[in-house]
């Protein structure tokens, strides 16, 4: 028994990063279930997985584009040049 | 004495993501608005011994950059003829019916009020986005934005997965303070 409580007892630092990873589709089985045991006390757990939840539907929402790092390397020398190729 | 100072060798890690991110919701073409943004910096270049240095960096880029989109549709227009923003009617058949109702916005169409809101949030997280510390803003960009995988992102940037989800986390983080800033607080 004191080994599974050891197993689900994580850090809040070990809780936030398992949500970060959900943000991304990457936390595992395992880390998706400890993080659900930590959000059942942790109010500052809760507290970052809905902020963080949040921030990645803002981002989903907005759309943002990047500029595709050839590109930018392309601008880079032009503007080091200080010439039009 | 002037406050602000131009850097140009930084203009592309800065604010080139910023800039496209601005044009594109304005010009609708990813590609045009790769032009305009390189455009932008190479005026910017030419133009900076008149730079007093009364406005930030970026603001004084942003109004090269307007004056770059202007002109693209000013010449797209020109090209085209003008006959598409022309309106009215044209013939008398045509003339029949309110002309002033036909033309008035449909309170019901909210694709364009929500286009609107979501280039402003876009414009606010990339704001948010400038302020992180650079690699901060680069893995964050890399894994968020571009959505490239953990692993190809920790080999070009040579660190360590736990690397990676620290720096995103922290990332995050000053993220959620600055949007509730600048955006839930507006």
């Amino acid at each position: 028994m004191s080994s599974i409580k050891k197993y689900f007892l994580i850090s809040c630092e070990e809780a936030k990063q398992i949500c970060d990873k959900m943000q991304y589709g990457e936390a595992t089985f395992w880390e998706k279930m400890k993080l659900k045991f930590r959000l059942m006390w942790c109010d500052t757990t809760k507290s970052y997985s809905e902020k963080n939840g949040k921030l990645t539907k803002l981002c989903n929402e907005a759309k943002l584009k990047s500029l595709d790092a050839q590109k930018k390397e392309e601008m880079k020398k032009k503007i080091s040049t200080g010439t039009e190729v | 004495m002037p406050k602000n100072k131009l850097n140009p060798s930084n203009w592309v890690d800065l604010y080139a993501d910023y800039l496209f991110n601005y044009t594109i919701t304005r010009v609708n073409d990813s590609v045009v608005a790769e032009d305009l943004v390189q455009e932008t910096f190479l005026a910017g270049l030419k133009s900076a011994a008149n730079y007093k240095g009364d406005a930030a960096e970026r603001t004084w880029l942003i109004s090269i950059l307007k004056r770059k989109i202007i002109d693209y549709y000013r010449k797209i227009n020109s090209k085209k003829g003008k006959a598409e923003i022309k309106m009215g009617y044209s013939n008398k058949e045509d003339g029949e019916g309110d002309w002033l109702e036909d033309h008035i916005a449909d309170p019901f169409d909210i694709n364009a009020e929500d286009a609107m809101q979501n280039e402003e949030l876009g414009l606010a997280i990339q704001e948010c986005v400038m302020k992180l510390p650079e690699k901060q803003a680069k893995v964050f960009t890399m894994k968020t934005v571009q959505g490239i995988d953990t692993e190809d992102i920790c080999k070009e940037l040579n660190i360590t997965p736990s690397n990676l989800w620290v720096i995103v986390h922290r990332a995050r983080t000053a993220l959620m303070d600055c949007l509730e800033n600048n955006w839930f607080k507006k």
